[in-house]
């Protein structure tokens, strides 16, 4: 039936009230649309499909479209390698000559530090697997600071998996699709970073706002930083690994002190994630909850032991002048304050060591129940048999 | 009112090109460049259609077309999506609103309306995002986005210029 033959062919409506009608079913869907948006969260469920389908449509767009300016950027360099070769060999001298100093001095605390470990039977962190990837599009606007890189599901890259260049932390994860995943920098709006002050401890969280210096909110104490000062990762919270180089502290035209980012200083083109995953995360839980309460027998022997050797056969009469506190182990060593105090500075910041080789591609991701065992590529260090630290 | 002066826009040319050209460019400036170590600026581009079609004339597709295109740049940029759909819908019907006020005005004064309409847009971007991450965007990154886009208006007004006089009934 034709247009004109239908009982609805007489109606006429105004275009420009059709247009509002429009505009107003349009407003409504954007304003479900924002509504029904988590992009910040940790959940892998709230990244959404059409984001994951978005990212990996843009990845290879993207990657072909910034491959020119690319190849010029490592025409330029080339060309400039080429014309400031002399001037590039003398300062690499001057700056091998400090860098051998410091490999001495590096190489002398290294055996104090095993040394300590090895007293102490210090369980450090394990070593932590990354991914090199090259991020492939960079939105800088003031509501969104991101980052794709080609590097996605199929290379075990996680939401919340911390990412680096080479001068320091860019930001995390906040999605990953198959070949892709999102960065949220730590300049953006929605960017909460828990960070420290290396000089002083003092705890803070990097607010991004969208511009190229992070606010440090929430700082304690009198004077806790200083203009200079290197920021670094607290890992408190257990998303981020301890020690991790963010930048340095200095005072903002507004008055708040700011982060000049380390990342900043080079632009950000390869970046590895850091498949890191917290304490809490690497726990077996099945295992925790299995664990078996020591038989009410032992009485008040048994205060105290850790994992009571089951070899021993209980005592038909308990001695009543063997105290508890005797039973317990200890470290053959000075307890540890001592040995702290006795370097006379603060301690260090022991940073994550990060694993200098890079995973096969077709690595399978981590799973929580296997980490514990996959992840521990260096033998713990030799702790005395007996010694269990008193928590 | 006789359709018979009337000479119908197609809509692909006016609208469907257009969001097209919106979404090659954003993809272009997404690229990771730097120029003398710093940044290329992130100008919307898709502020290009919003103010051009509003001024044209009005429509029932356009306000759909900039759902879209801001949907897009929401995805393409990681912001929330939604928040540049809905910053560019609320541009875009103030801008549907004082039309009648806009039409025949000199090109230094559109220009001046364009910067207001991006204003709106930022400043309603600025809103939502306040109320989605409850923190404050920086004003002065604010502020850069908004001078990289007004300094778009040529694309704008060269748009006006060709469709402008299309549909005579809007004239």
């Amino acid at each position: 039936m034709a247009l004109r033959d239908s009982p609805f062919g007489e109606l006429k409506v105004p275009l420009a009230l059709t247009a509002a009608v429009a505009l107003l079913v349009a407003v409504v869907v954007a304003v479900a649309l924002l509504l029904s948006d988590r992009r910040e969260t940790f959940q892998t469920e709230a990244y959404g499909v059409t984001r994951q389908v978005g990212d990996a449509v843009a990845v290879p767009v993207s990657g072909a479209i910034a491959a020119p300016g690319r190849w010029g950027g490592v025409g330029l360099e080339n060309l400039r390698g080429y014309f400031f070769a002399v001037s590039e060999n003398r300062r690499l001298k001057a700056d091998l000559k400090e860098a051998r100093q410091w490999r001495d001095v590096a190489i002398a605390l290294r055996d104090t530090n095993e040394r300590y470990k090895t007293l102490l039977g210090l369980k450090t962190e394990p070593p932590i697997p990354m991914v090199a990837a090259r991020t492939v599009t960079d939105s800088r606007g003031p509501f969104a600071n991101t980052r794709l890189a080609n590097a996605g599901k199929e290379k075990g890259v996680k939401a919340g998996n911390p990412v680096m260049s080479e001068n320091g932390l860019v930001g995390r994860i906040i999605g990953v699709t198959t070949g892709a995943s999102r960065i949220l920098l730590l300049t953006d709006v929605a960017s909460r970073t828990p960070v420290m002050i290396d000089r002083t401890n003092a705890r803070a969280i990097l607010t991004g706002d969208g511009g190229p210096n992070p606010k440090l909110d929430y700082l304690r104490g009198q004077n806790p930083v200083k203009d200079g000062d290197r920021v670094l990762t607290s890992g408190d919270g257990g998303v981020l690994p301890r020690g991790l180089p963010v930048g340095t502290a200095v005072k903002g035209l507004d008055g708040r002190w700011r982060v000049v980012l380390a990342s900043d200083s080079a632009p950000i083109d390869f970046v590895r994630i850091l498949l890191f995953q917290d304490f809490s995360q690497l726990a077996n839980a099945k295992e925790l909850d299995q664990m078996t309460t020591p038989p009410p027998s032992s009485g008040s022997a048994s205060i105290g032991l850790v994992n009571p050797p089951p070899a021993a056969p209980p005592p038909a009469t308990p001695a009543p002048t063997v105290k508890p506190a005797a039973l317990v182990a200890k470290p053959p060593s000075p307890s540890p304050k001592p040995a702290i105090a006795s370097s006379g500075t603060k301690p260090a910041a022991t940073g994550p060591r990060l694993a200098t080789t890079r995973p096969a591609p077709a690595r399978k991701p981590v799973t929580p129940g296997a980490a514990p065992v996959a992840q521990a590529p260096i033998a713990a260090p030799p702790a005395p048999v007996d010694a269990e630290i008193p928590h | 009112m006789s359709l018979s002066a009337a000479r119908p826009l197609d809509p692909w040319r006016w609208l469907g090109l257009t969001s097209l050209q919106c979404v090659i460019l954003t993809l272009l400036f997404g690229a990771p460049m730097r120029v003398f170590g710093l940044q290329l600026p992130e100008p919307v581009f898709a502020m290009i259609p919003a103010f051009a079609w509003a001024v044209i004339r009005p429509s029932i597709i356009a306000p759909f077309a900039l759902l879209f295109i801001g949907a897009f740049t929401d995805i393409f940029w990681g912001s929330p999506v939604g928040l540049w759909s809905l910053s560019l819908l609320v541009a875009y019907g103030t801008v549907l609103i004082m039309r009648n006020m806009l039409v025949g005005q000199s090109r230094p004064m559109m220009w001046a309306w364009f910067a207001v309409a991006c204003a709106i847009a930022e400043l309603a971007g600025f809103l939502f995002t306040r109320l989605d991450a409850q923190a404050s965007p920086s004003l002065v990154a604010v502020f850069w986005q908004f001078l990289a886009t007004i300094l778009l208006y040529p694309f704008a007004h060269r748009l006006i210029d060709r469709f402008e006089d299309a549909d005579v009934r809007f004239r």
